[in-house]
C-alpha cells in the first residue's frame, strides 16, 4: 500500500513539474528590448551570408539592416511577434525563419525527432524487459543443480571484477 | 611538376585497382580452398606490396601539387585559384586542402598512409589484415577514380598564363586553418580503418572479439582526431568569423558531428561486445553507419546539397558520391544478411538498471542525436521536395531540439558509471547516487543566486533554463565521477600507504581505458558548463570616435587611436582601445580588420581576452563610409574558456586509454597481508 502511495506521490509531482517547464515554455518575451533581440535571434539575414540576423556582423550590409528595421519598425508599431514574422516571409519568403514553422508539413521537423526517440526508448525498454522476462524463466528451470552455481559462480568471477572498462 | 603529379595519381590508381582485385580474388581462392596457378598467399602478398606502393605513388602526387604551390606555378588552375606569390609558407600548405581537388587528393593521400601503416603491421593477423587491406584498396580507387577523371588536381590553365595567383580565401587564412582540416580529415578518413576491419571480420566470419581489440586503438585515435578537428574548427569560427560563437549548427559543421556522435556510440558499445559478446550486429552496424556517415559529410560539402558556410568547396562531384555510397550500402547488407548468423549475441541485458542498460540507453542517445541532426540537415530539401518551398533548419531549432536530448545524455553519462554490472540494488542506488543528487539541488541553488535565472522582465528565458539545468547536471556527473576516482583511490591509499593524490595515479594507470574514459567525461563536463555560458552571452556596438566609450559587462572600452599597416599580402586596420574595469586600466586590445591584395576580400581578426569567468571579444566591425570611424562590437562572452580546457581533458583522457594497464605486480606495490588483493588488482573495486 505505502509503495503505491508513493508511487502515485511521484508520479503526480512529475506531472505538477511537466506542466509547469510547459507553461514557462509557452511564455515569451514581453520588454521591446528583449522582442527585438529575440526576433532577431529567429530570423536570417538574407544577404546570402547564412548566418541568424542579429548575428550578422557585415558592416553595411543592406539586407541585415532593412531586415532589423523591420522588426524595430513592427515592434515600435505595436505589432505581435506572429505579425512581425507574417510580414518578413510575406517579403522575403520562408527561408527568412530561422526554424521550420510549427505548421503544416514543416510540423514534422519538430515532432520527427521526439518521435523517434520516445519509440526508441520505449522499444529499448520494451526489449530489456523481454530478454530480462526470458532469463526469470530459464534461471527458474535450472536454478537448483550443483553444476548451475559452479558455472555462476565462475561467470561471475570472469565478468564482474573490473568495473566495466 | 603537372605532368609527374598526373601520372602518379594514374599509377596509384592502378595499383590501388590491382590490390583490390587480387586481394579479393586471394581471398576468395582462400575461402573457397580451390586450387589455383599462382598460391593465393603469393598473390595476397603481391596486393599487399601493390598497396604500400600505391602510398608512394599518391604521396609522390601530393608532393608534386605542394612543390608546385611553393614555386607558385600558375599554369596548373587549383594552384592559381588558391594561391598567390604574397601567401606566407605555411598558408601554401593549406592551399593543399583548401579546395576541391586539393582536398580530395589530401583524402588519398591520408587513406594511403592509414593502409600503409596497417599494411606494415599485417602480421599481427595476416588474413584479417589482408581483407581490412584489400577493403581500403576498394575506397582508394573510388577517391583516385574521382581524383583521377572528375576533379583533377593538375589541370592546366587554358591561354596566357597570369602573372600572379588569386590566392587563399582570407578565412582560411589563420593558423589553426594549417591544423583543423588535417585533423579532421584524419579523422574522417581513419574511420575507413575500422570499417574496413569490421566488414572484413564479418566477412571471414572471424572468431571471437580480437578485430575489436585491435581496431580498437585505431578507433580511439581516430576518434581523437575527430574530437580535436572539430574543436579546431569551433576556434577558428570563433576566432576568425568575429559573430561571437563558435557554433552555428552549418550543414557542415553538423557533416562532421555526426560521424563524431556514432564513433563515440561505438567506443562505448563495444565494450558490451568485449566484455559481455552482446550488441555484435549493433556494433557492426555503428561502424558500418559512421563510416557512410563521413562519406555523407563529404558529400554534403562538395555536392551544394544544403546551403553553408563552407560553400568553397562546391562541386558536382555528388554523383560519384551517391554511387559510392549506394555500393557501399549494398555491400553491407549483402555481407550482414549472408553472415548474421555469425553475430549471435551470448548474453542478454538482466535489468532495465544496469550498467548493460545505461551503454544501451547511451548509445540509444547518442544515435537519437545524430538522427536529429541528420534530420534537420536534410529537412530543407525534404520540405522543398514535398512542398515545393525550401525552409531554413538553423540554430533555434537545434538548441530547441539538440539540446534536450544532450542533456539526457549528460545524465547518463555520470549514472552510467554508478551501475553495477547485471543488475542493482534499490540500496546501492541510494549510496552511489545521494552524493550526485545532492551536489545537483546545490548548483541550481547557487547558479540562481549568481543569476542563471530562467526568467527575465516576466518572461521564460529557454536558454537560460537549459543553462541551469545543463550546470546542475554537469556538477552532479562531476561529482559522481570524481567520487569514483576517490573511492578507488581511498582502498589503494589504505592498502599501499601511498599517499590519496599518488594512489589516484596509481589507479589510474592500474586501469587505463576505464580512468582514462572517467577523464574524458570529466572534459566532456567541462565542455557542457561553457556551453551553458552562451545563454548570457551579452554583446554592445558602437561607432567609436577618439576617446568614445564602450561599456559592457565589468568592462568599459576607450578608443586612444585607431592605425593601419600594410604588407605583401594585405592591407589592415586596426583600433587601439584601453580596456578600464572601473578606474583602473587593465590592459589593451587591438582589432583588426584586414583586406587581401590578392583576392580583395576583407577579413576580420578578434581580438579575445580569456579570463576562466568569461571572454572579452571585440571585432572591428569597418569604419562608417561617411564619418570615417571605425565601429566596434563587443561581446562578453561567458565561461568559454571552459570549453577548451574540457577539449584538452578529453584529449589527455584519450591518451591515457590508449596506455597500457600496469600490472599490480610491476606497480611495486607492497600489499599488505590479508588485504583484498583481488580489490587492488582491479583498481579498489
Amino acid at each position: 500500500m505505502k509503495f503505491r502511495a508513493d508511487f502515485r506521490f511521484w508520479i503526480k509531482s512529475a506531472q505538477a513539474l511537466l506542466l509547469a517547464i510547459a507553461v514557462c515554455f509557452t511564455v515569451g518575451a514581453t520588454d521591446a528590448g528583449s522582442r527585438y533581440n529575440n526576433l532577431s535571434h529567429r530570423t536570417m539575414c538574407t544577404c546570402g551570408c547564412a548566418e541568424i540576423l542579429g548575428e550578422c556582423n557585415h558592416v553595411g550590409c543592406s539586407a541585415s539592416t532593412e531586415e532589423l528595421a523591420m522588426i524595430r519598425d513592427g515592434i515600435a508599431s505595436g505589432e505581435s511577434d506572429k505579425a512581425i514574422l507574417d510580414s518578413m516571409v510575406a517579403r522575403y519568403g520562408a527561408t527568412v525563419l530561422a526554424a521550420p514553422p510549427k505548421q503544416g508539413f514543416d510540423l514534422v521537423a519538430w515532432i520527427a525527432p521526439f518521435a523517434v526517440f520516445l519509440a526508441a526508448l520505449l522499444g529499448t525498454i520494451l526489449l530489456v524487459r523481454q530478454w530480462s522476462d526470458k532469463r526469470a524463466l530459464a534461471t527458474q528451470a535450472v536454478a537448483n543443480t550443483p553444476e548451475m552455481d559452479a558455472l555462476k559462480e565462475k561467470i561471475r568471477r570472469e565478468t564482474g571484477g573490473d568495473g566495466g572498462f | 611538376m603537372a605532368t609527374l603529379g598526373s601520372f602518379a595519381l594514374l599509377i596509384a590508381l592502378a595499383l590501388a585497382a590491382y590490390n583490390l582485385f587480387a586481394g579479393a580474388m586471394a581471398l576468395r581462392l582462400l575461402a573457397t580452398g580451390q586450387p589455383a596457378r599462382i598460391p593465393p598467399e603469393r598473390l595476397a602478398e603481391t596486393a599487399r606490396r601493390a598497396g604500400i606502393a600505391g602510398f608512394i605513388a599518391v604521396s609522390a602526387a601530393a608532393f608534386a601539387l605542394v612543390y608546385s604551390v611553393f614555386t607558385n606555378d600558375f599554369s596548373i588552375t587549383y594552384i592559381l585559384e588558391h594561391s598567390n606569390r604574397a601567401l606566407p609558407a605555411p598558408y601554401k600548405f593549406a592551399a593543399l586542402w583548401s579546395g576541391q581537388e586539393g582536398s580530395l587528393l589530401l583524402w588519398a593521400w591520408l587513406l594511403g598512409a592509414y593502409g600503409f601503416v596497417l599494411r606494415l603491421m599485417h602480421k599481427t593477423d595476416v588474413k584479417l589484415y589482408a581483407y581490412a587491406g584489400t577493403i581500403l584498396a576498394g575506397i582508394q580507387v573510388f577517391f583516385l577514380a574521382i581524383l583521377n577523371f572528375a576533379a583533377p588536381p593538375f589541370s592546366l590553365m587554358k591561354g596566357a598564363i597570369p602573372a600572379d595567383g588569386l590566392g587563399l580565401n582570407p578565412l582560411l587564412q589563420y593558423p589553426e586553418m594549417v591544423i583543423h582540416p588535417p585533423m579532421l580529415y584524419l579523422g574522417y578518413v581513419g574511420f575507413s580503418v575500422p570499417f574496413a576491419f569490421g566488414l572484413g571480420a564479418l566477412m571471414m566470419r572471424y572468431p571471437g572479439e580480437k578485430w575489436i581489440k585491435i581496431t580498437r586503438g585505431w578507433t580511439m585515435v581516430t576518434w581523437l582526431f575527430l574530437t580535436c578537428g572539430i574543436f579546431l574548427g569551433m576556434h577558428w569560427a570563433y576566432a576568425v568569423l568575429g559573430w561571437g560563437g563558435y557554433w552555428g549548427w552549418d550543414p557542415v559543421e553538423n557533416a562532421s558531428f555526426m560521424p563524431w556522435l556514432t564513433g563515440t556510440a561505438f567506443l562505448h558499445s563495444v565494450m558490451m561486445q568485449e566484455k559481455k559478446g552482446m550488441m555484435k550486429s549493433w556494433n557492426v552496424w555503428l561502424i558500418f553507419s559512421t563510416f557512410m556517415l563521413t562519406l555523407l559529410g563529404t558529400l554534403l560539402t562538395r555536392a551544394g546539397l544544403v546551403s553553408s558556410v563552407h560553400a568553397f568547396a562546391q562541386s558536382s562531384i555528388g554523383m560519384w558520391f551517391y554511387v559510392f555510397m549506394l555500393i557501399v550500402l549494398a555491400v553491407c547488407i549483402f555481407t550482414y544478411v549472408l553472415q548474421r548468423n555469425h553475430l549471435q549475441t551470448e548474453h542478454r541485458i538482466e535489468s532495465l538498471v544496469s550498467r548493460e542498460s545505461s551503454f544501451l540507453f547511451n548509445n540509444l542517445v547518442l544515435l537519437t542525436a545524430c538522427f536529429v541532426i541528420l534530420w534537420g540537415t536534410l529537412f530543407p530539401i525534404i520540405s522543398e521536395y514535398v512542398q515545393g518551398t525550401k525552409v531554413t533548419v538553423g540554430a533555434p531549432f537545434y538548441n530547441a531540439v539538440a539540446v534536450p536530448i544532450g542533456l539526457f545524455l549528460l545524465f547518463l553519462t555520470g549514472v552510467g558509471p554508478l551501475l553495477p554490472w547485471r543488475a542493482t540494488s534499490l540500496r546501492a542506488i541510494k549510496r552511489n547516487f545521494v552524493v550526485p543528487i545532492v551536489a545537483l539541488w546545490a548548483t541550481v541553488i547557487v547558479a540562481y543566486i549568481a543569476g542563471a535565472r530562467p526568467w527575465h522582465d516576466g518572461a521564460f528565458d529557454r536558454g537560460a533554463f537549459y543553462a541551469l539545468v545543463g550546470f546542475a547536471v554537469a556538477v552532479a556527473v562531476f561529482t559522481a565521477i570524481a567520487s569514483e576516482f576517490l573511492r578507488g583511490g581511498a582502498v589503494i591509499a589504505k592498502q599501499t600507504g601511498k599517499n590519496l593524490f599518488a594512489a589516484t595515479i596509481l589507479l589510474t594507470r592500474r586501469n587505463t581505458r576505464r580512468y582514462g574514459g572517467y577523464i574524458i567525461h570529466i572534459g566532456v563536463v567541462l565542455v557542457v558548463i561553457g556551453l551553458c555560458g552562451a545563454a548570457f552571452n551579452r554583446s554592445n556596438e558602437k561607432e567609436m570616435a577618439l576617446n568614445d566609450k564602450l561599456a559592457i559587462g565589468p568592462y568599459t572600452l576607450q578608443e586612444i587611436g585607431a592605425s593601419d599597416d600594410s604588407n605583401a599580402n594585405y592591407d589592415s586596420q586596426f583600433a587601439i582601445l584601453d580596456v578600464y574595469q572601473g578606474d583602473r586600466k587593465v590592459f589593451q586590445i587591438t582589432p583588426e580588420r584586414r583586406v587581401y591584395h590578392a583576392s580583395n576580400q576583407p577579413q576580420t581578426m578578434v581580438s579575445i581576452h580569456s579570463t576562466p569567468e568569461w571572454d572579452l571579444y571585440v571585432v572591428f566591425e569597418g569604419t562608417n563610409p561617411d564619418t570615417g570611424q571605425p565601429i566596434i562590437k563587443a561581446f562578453l562572452n561567458p565561461l568559454v574558456s571552459w570549453l577548451w580546457v574540457g577539449v584538452v581533458l578529453m584529449v589527455l583522457g584519450t591518451f591515457v586509454a590508449l596506455l597500457p594497464s600496469i600490472h599490480p605486480s610491476t606497480a611495486a606495490l607492497k600489499v599488505p597481508t590479508g588485504a583484498p588483493a583481488e580489490a587492488v588488482a582491479h583498481g579498489g573495486r
